[in-house]
């Protein structure tokens, strides 16, 4: 949906795999026009004046995302596909987490990349340098992926059956958590040099995801952040969450995640 | 900002139900939003006017049904006010909790002429 009136099309959003244009699936329209919606609705053969009418409705305002979530988690499932969306604070490092993984997993597992952005393709060319199949979804003014973004980019991805799709949403800490994209797990990475009490400040994000990525584990020593402090506050938030402490740039702790990862994917 | 999605949510359905209903404009639109939602009550005000300029929903009179947030501690069964999922249990300080109310968005209803 584009994020800016609300009509179907993709406005500023626009998907590209590394090379091509990034205007690619991009369809301009005007906002200063009133815009047509073709809806099929049954045309009687009487007038409609009845006078007021109260429908009762009782709809989820994110009913048109959680459609195309529902959509997009029927088509992993059937693919066996296991999918990831990956959310942070700008700078936690969930790139680099990426790039690790992909690094060390790539011969191992068949992975597939959404890079969620405002702008740029700087963050699928890092992952297409590792070989992997990407594509760059770039929002324009949106803050988050939605879940029709996501339908939009599987198709142009492609992946085949029992694969790990990764999807890196763009960086904030805030918006991306009502979004269901269609995702297995939902990873929060927070790290070491952001504030110990992150979990209680943006609760919303860690209620709404299964993992927690702590990461730039290998910078504590020179850092006032308190791991155990930070891991309480978040269980406050939610129970169930289940702790990494990593450093993806050095690799620590990575190696866990994976025993993880290979013991929950779906094939 | 994620409330100019919500509000654009929320015109897609009138504008659907509109249709469906062969009705042409919306009087007055219910909403249920919970205090656990995420949704920032201040913020959806302020995107509103722009995002139902030239829908139907323009000159609607929107009604917010605001629903407090409530946890149920497990250990003690009883229930709590939560303002926000950090909020755990005031007597025993569980941290398990079950989400009672809360993180509803919703259009209730729709007055259509």
């Amino acid at each position: 949906m584009c994020s800016t009136c609300g009509c179907g099309q993709d406005d500023d959003v626009k998907i590209a795999r590394p090379g091509q244009e990034l205007s690619v699936e991009a369809v301009a329209h005007d906002h200063d026009n009133p815009h047509h919606h073709d809806h099929q609705h049954h045309h009687h053969g009487h007038s409609h004046d009845h006078g007021n009418r109260v429908i009762e409705l009782e709809r989820d305002i994110l009913h048109h995302n959680d459609l195309h979530a529902a959509q997009n988690r029927g088509y992993f499932d059937a693919l066996q596909i296991t999918t990831f969306n990956l959310v942070s604070s700008p700078g936690s490092g969930k790139t680099t987490f990426l790039e690790r993984c992909l690094n060390d997993l790539k011969t191992e597992m068949d992975f597939y990349v959404i890079e969620g952005d405002q702008q740029t393709m700087q963050d699928a060319n890092r992952i297409d340098a590792l070989q992997v199949p990407v594509v760059q979804v770039n929002t324009g003014k949106g803050c988050h992926l939605d879940g029709g973004m996501v339908t939009d980019a599987v198709k142009e991805l492609d992946p085949k059956k029992g694969g790990v799709m990764m999807i890196e949403n763009v960086g904030n800490l805030v918006c991306p958590a009502m979004f269901d994209l269609g995702e297995d797990f939902r990873i929060v990475i927070i790290s070491t040099t952001e504030g110990d009490d992150k979990p209680l400040k943006y609760p919303d994000m860690f209620h709404g995801s299964q993992i927690c990525i702590i990461n730039k584990i290998d910078l504590i020593p020179y850092l006032d952040f308190d791991v155990e402090r930070t891991k309480e506050y978040a269980k406050k938030v939610n129970p169930d969450l289940i702790f990494f402490e990593v450093s993806a740039t050095k690799g620590d702790g990575m190696e866990d995640f994976y025993q993880w990862l290979r013991s929950n994917k779906k094939s | 900002m994620h409330e100019m999605s919500i509000a654009l949510g929320i015109v897609r359905i009138a504008e659907d139900e509109v249709a469906k209903a062969g009705a042409r404009k919306v009087n007055s639109i219910d909403l249920d939003i919970g205090t656990l939602s995420g949704i920032e009550l201040d913020s959806l005000e302020f995107v509103w006017p722009v995002a139902v300029k030239e829908t139907v929903l323009e000159g609607a009179t929107k009604n917010i049904n605001i629903i407090q947030g409530k946890g149920y501690c497990m250990d003690c069964a009883i229930e709590f006010d939560m303002q926000n999922f950090a909020d755990i249990c005031p007597t025993c300080h569980a941290l398990l909790k079950e989400i009672r109310q809360g993180k509803e968005m919703r259009v209730k209803a729709l007055e259509v002429e």
